[in-house]
């Protein structure tokens, strides 16, 4: 049986919104925080620890009501560059998509650099700018981050 | 980009064209100085000890015509009481014309600059830039040399910590084919700078003590103040030590940003080799040009 398949035999299908499929196993919590999805209006079906054949283990989100525009699409990128992002309609994919590492991240992550300024005061947006493949440089300390040392 | 209401924040902000119009211009008030700046003030806020830096913008402000305020420590501040840079930086701005600051946080000139609606000037964030050192450096080198291109260079001892040594080895690759650097394993160039040296610039990194063919020795200090852990700068200390029987078989010039501790002996100073108190005094029109350059244009 499909990933797809397995997945809705657990929870219903969603009419209209946004599916984030095979996201890295555990990653969802974090990815619903940066989406800026932890208290939402609309309903939101988490599955983790699924089964996925490209993937070994995966989760998925479905947010009902809500098609993510590209900015928040792109955020993905940072968590879960290997997700698929399915926009759903009248309970069908209509369009399917994929993340992009953004070029500026805007006051949804934090420097690590402990004697960054931005780790003090607040300041009014913190961003990583000066996008080198999958690196980012502080745009106070100047340090060069890999997006696995952004704390998101 | 002009020149007036310019921040100086880092010198990756500034292209060959506009560090060369800074040595043009420092060369101009080294030859002709003039007191252009009469009437305004600069708000010198060092919350770091500092003694070259400070004392030559205040002899350049004062040079310039202008008068000086600020203070050398953050003790006897409000910042004692917690205020915060923000706030500090929204008060000095309405009291003179130009800020130079010097904070041990990196990126705090940044955050000062995009709060201040008046120029500011990095004298040093933590260890990250110390953009007006690197300037007076090259201008020491254009000085003794007429060139900067084609030189053999070398950059010696805490690159890892030495904010002037990211400053300098940033602004040299604009110029030279390639770079030497010279230091512990421990303390080598990090990678955010040297990935950017290395697009521009051949990188030579090696942990022993080759001089005698460099044109520029540049030593550095290896700095206690930086180090989060003591035993690695006590096994550090004292690697890179030019004595005056060493210093003596180079046959280029031998610089050094100061203060030193023990890597250049007092002795090193009779040598035609020793720049670097002339070095230091190259700061006064480099400091004057860029002073006049952020307020007037």
């Amino acid at each position: 049986m499909g990933d797809e398949r397995v997945s809705d035999l657990k929870a219903k299908k969603i009419e209209n919104g946004t599916v984030i499929d095979h996201i890295k196993a555990g990653h969802a919590p974090q990815l619903l925080r940066i989406l800026g999805f932890e208290k939402p209006q609309d309903p939101v079906i988490i599955l983790v620890n699924m089964d996925s054949k490209t993937l070994g283990k995966k989760d998925i989100i479905k947010i009902e009501n809500k098609v993510l525009n590209e900015e928040k699409i792109n955020r993905i990128a940072l968590v879960s560059p290997e997700a698929t992002i399915n926009i759903v309609k009248n309970f069908t994919v209509r369009k399917k998509l994929k993340a992009h590492l953004p070029d500026v991240i805007k006051a949804i992550a934090k420097c690590p650099n402990r004697n960054c300024i931005s780790n003090f005061e607040a300041v009014p947006t913190f961003h990583v700018q000066d996008k080198r493949g999958q690196n980012f440089r502080c745009h106070y300390c100047e340090r060069l981050l890999g997006t696995e040392e952004l704390i998101l | 980009m002009g020149w007036k209401g310019r921040d100086i924040i880092s010198i990756r902000e500034f292209s060959k064209k506009d560090i060369d119009e800074v040595l043009k211009r420092s060369s101009e008030m080294d030859r002709r100085p003039k007191k252009s700046l009469v009437g305004k003030k600069l708000s010198a806020i060092f919350f770091e000890p500092s003694t070259r830096t400070r004392l030559s913008f205040e002899t350049a402000m004062h040079n310039l015509g202008g008068e000086v305020i600020g203070f050398n420590e953050s003790k006897g501040t409000s910042v004692e009481k917690g205020e915060s840079l923000v706030d500090t930086v929204k008060i000095v701005e309405r009291y003179s014309d130009c800020i130079v600051m010097r904070n041990p946080l990196e990126g705090s000139s940044r955050l000062a600059a995009e709060t201040s609606s008046i120029p500011v000037i990095n004298a040093g964030d933590g260890s990250n830039q110390h953009p007006t050192q690197t300037f007076l450096d090259l201008y020491c080198i254009k000085k003794n040399f007429g060139k900067i291109s084609g030189l053999k260079i070398g950059l010696v001892g805490d690159l890892k910590y030495g904010r002037t040594a990211h400053s300098l080895a940033l602004g040299l690759s604009h110029y030279v084919d390639s770079l030497r650097l010279i230091s512990p394993q421990n303390l080598s160039l990090p990678s955010h700078i040297s990935n950017e040296v290395s697009a521009r610039t051949k990188i030579d990194e090696r942990t022993d003590l080759k001089l005698d063919d460099l044109d520029v020795v540049y030593m550095t200090r290896i700095q206690k103040e930086r180090f989060p852990d003591l035993e690695d700068y006590e096994k550090t200390k004292g690697v890179y030590v030019l004595t005056k029987e060493r210093a003596s078989k180079i046959n280029g010039i031998i610089m050094h940003p100061l203060p030193r501790v023990d890597e250049i002996s007092p002795e090193v100073d009779s040598l035609k080799q020793a720049k670097y108190f002339e070095q230091a005094a190259c700061g006064i029109p480099v400091r004057m040009a860029l002073l006049e350059m952020v307020m007037k244009g």
